[in-house]
């Protein structure tokens, strides 16, 4: 890890102070609030993906968990956004921890299929559970205060989120470049002479998916409260496909590539909105495109073109 | 008492008899090889003493304390450190991080205080660069302190693993082949660093094919021929007896 890698997170920073001024409209106040999210949960799978080189194919569900505490325990309980918010990333967390054991036994596709069954059901669970969750409907979710104060205007939205994803980013780095990331990047590289190294693979493997899962589950919250109204689409299959596209696109191992994965995905569907119809299609072909032409993803593969650390 | 025991060790893998019955002991502070014809069961012995395998029957005590079927993180807990025959170098990570890896065990390992930058946690790590890299001096690679990792040559990988190993500051460090693959240069330089590393009062366990090495180097040496023992003493000893040249040149040699 390079002393420079922090330079990114000041321009991160500064791009992220300068973005309000220049936004034309709140269409784009809006779109920079989904990608800004977005760029939060990736960064949390990009460790588990990239880093630690393990996958998760159902990470949506675990945004379904988040969302849907944010939703059904402030509607139906009477609880506090914040204390709802902290039950369904606890809740996650003990899910994540409590199917992680048995599902990090199994390597490459097994894996996959596994992740991909645990997003599945939850799904499954948010759709039936109609007389908590709306069902396929979806619900609506309440306000979130801070402190007295309630998050309404887009403004707000956009500076909570810019805050959430500067300290992400920070946090990423330092945890990458420290002796718990180490070992997760070494049990990437060869599982084995980790292991030698007296790394306890499993439960690094455990700790991580847990980590992710949890972030994933706290931007679930954020984004219903932003939204305002939670639906099982939040929780299915595509969604996870979707997250894990930005984390490769982007670059795995790259915490800037998370974010540029995250903003480009995020943004092409709009700006292909025009070829009516036929966007599904285009977005297809661009992602095929980026795949044979830069495999390691868009952030890595430019970074060795220019000489630079990513 | 002796550092490592090894007692009646047997592993099967399905009706292949990798290892069978295999007795020997290691005193603290020697070199001890492990030699014999190509499938003797050298590195299969190695993993099982690691703890890459479990025995199928047999015991391994270290300093008197059962220690097969251990996993190898828990090995290196108790100060066992090895090498692979075929690399296990992490090609995603810096040569200098390769090494403070080995260190693993000995520092602060909490994710939050690391995501948080807690100041004895960046602490630690500088000073553990500076270690790593004093380390990666001690093996002769100086020039690569700075290299990433996959654009490392193989014979300078092949000492980067043991700087790995090393970091973890090991009792007992086996060595597969340190030599293999390597020129005769590389070879005699390799030769003087585990004379290094013995002398720095590891205890080095080791396997090699080159005869002229391991004669050199060995207190003790143990031969194997399809998975059993064959002999065990020093080289003189085992230089001279019958069987062993028979198993290396043939039965009529």
């Amino acid at each position: 890890m390079k002393k420079n890698a922090y330079f990114g997170l000041y321009i991160v920073i500064a791009i992220l102070l300068l973005l309000p001024f220049v936004l034309p409209n709140s269409f784009y106040m809006d779109l920079a609030i989904r990608m800004a999210i977005n760029a939060v949960i990736v960064l949390g799978l990009n460790l588990l993906i990239g880093f630690a080189g393990q996958i998760s194919m159902g990470h949506a569900g675990f945004l379904g968990i988040g969302a849907y505490a944010s939703a059904v325990l402030p509607t139906h309980f009477g609880w506090h956004p914040l204390l709802a918010m902290g039950a369904g990333a606890l809740a996650t967390g003990m899910l994540a921890a409590l199917v992680a054991r048995p599902i990090f036994k199994l390597k490459g596709h097994y894996l996959a299929m596994a992740t991909l069954g645990l997003g599945i059901i939850i799904n499954i669970v948010l759709r039936n559970e109609a007389a908590l969750t709306g069902g396929p409907d979806g619900m609506a979710v309440p306000s979130l205060g801070l402190l007295g104060f309630e998050l309404s205007s887009d403004k707000h939205w956009y500076w909570v989120v810019a805050l959430l994803l500067s300290v992400s980013v920070w946090a990423s780095l330092n945890l990458i470049d420290s002796p718990f990331g180490r070992a997760l990047r070494a049990l990437h590289g060869s599982e084995v002479a980790s292991q030698v190294a007296g790394v306890n693979v499993v439960r690094y493997k455990v700790s991580i998916f847990v980590i992710s899962a949890v972030f994933a589950s706290l931007m679930g919250s954020v984004t219903a409260h932003y939204v305002g109204f939670v639906t099982p689409n939040f929780a299915d299959f595509f969604h996870s496909i979707e997250l894990v596209t930005m984390v490769v696109i982007g670059g795995m191992a790259s915490v800037y590539g998370s974010l540029v994965g995250a903003v480009l995905l995020t943004a092409l569907p709009q700006a292909l909105a025009t070829f009516e119809g036929w966007e599904t299609v285009a977005f297809g072909t661009i992602l095929m495109v980026c795949m044979i032409f830069m495999p390691r993803g868009l952030v890595p593969t430019l970074a060795a073109k220019f000489g630079k650390g990513a | 008492m002796a550092l490592l025991e090894v007692k009646q060790l047997s592993i099967q893998f399905g009706g292949v008899k990798a290892v069978q019955n295999v007795s020997f002991s290691i005193e603290a502070g020697i070199v001890y090889a492990v030699i014999g014809p190509n499938g003797a069961g050298k590195t299969t012995l190695f993993n099982l003493i690691t703890g890459v395998y479990t025995p199928t029957s047999g015991s391994i005590l270290l300093d008197g304390e059962s220690i097969a079927g251990k996993l190898p993180n828990e090995l290196a807990r108790r100060g066992v450190a090895r090498t692979f025959q075929n690399l296990q170098i992490c090609m995603n990570m810096s040569a200098l991080e390769n090494v403070m890896v080995g260190a693993h065990l000995r520092l602060d390992r909490n994710p939050l205080k690391a995501a948080l930058r807690f100041p004895s946690i960046t602490r630690r790590d500088a000073e553990l660069r500076e270690e790593s890299a004093e380390l990666m001096r001690f093996v002769g690679l100086e020039k690569y302190i700075k290299a990433r990792a996959d654009s490392m040559p193989y014979g300078a990988l092949k000492r980067l693993e043991i700087a790995r190993a090393l970091a973890l500051k090991p009792r007992i460090i086996f060595l597969d082949e340190p030599a293999a693959g390597l020129n005769p240069k590389e070879t005699i330089e390799v030769d003087a660093l585990v004379r290094k590393v013995a002398d720095s009062g590891v205890t080095v366990v080791l396997v090699e094919h080159d005869m002229k090495m391991v004669m050199n180097l060995s207190d003790r040496i143990l031969v194997l021929d399809y998975g059993k023992k064959l002999t065990e003493g020093t080289g003189d000893e085992v230089r001279k007896n019958p069987d062993v040249i028979a198993a290396y040149l043939g039965a009529h040699a």
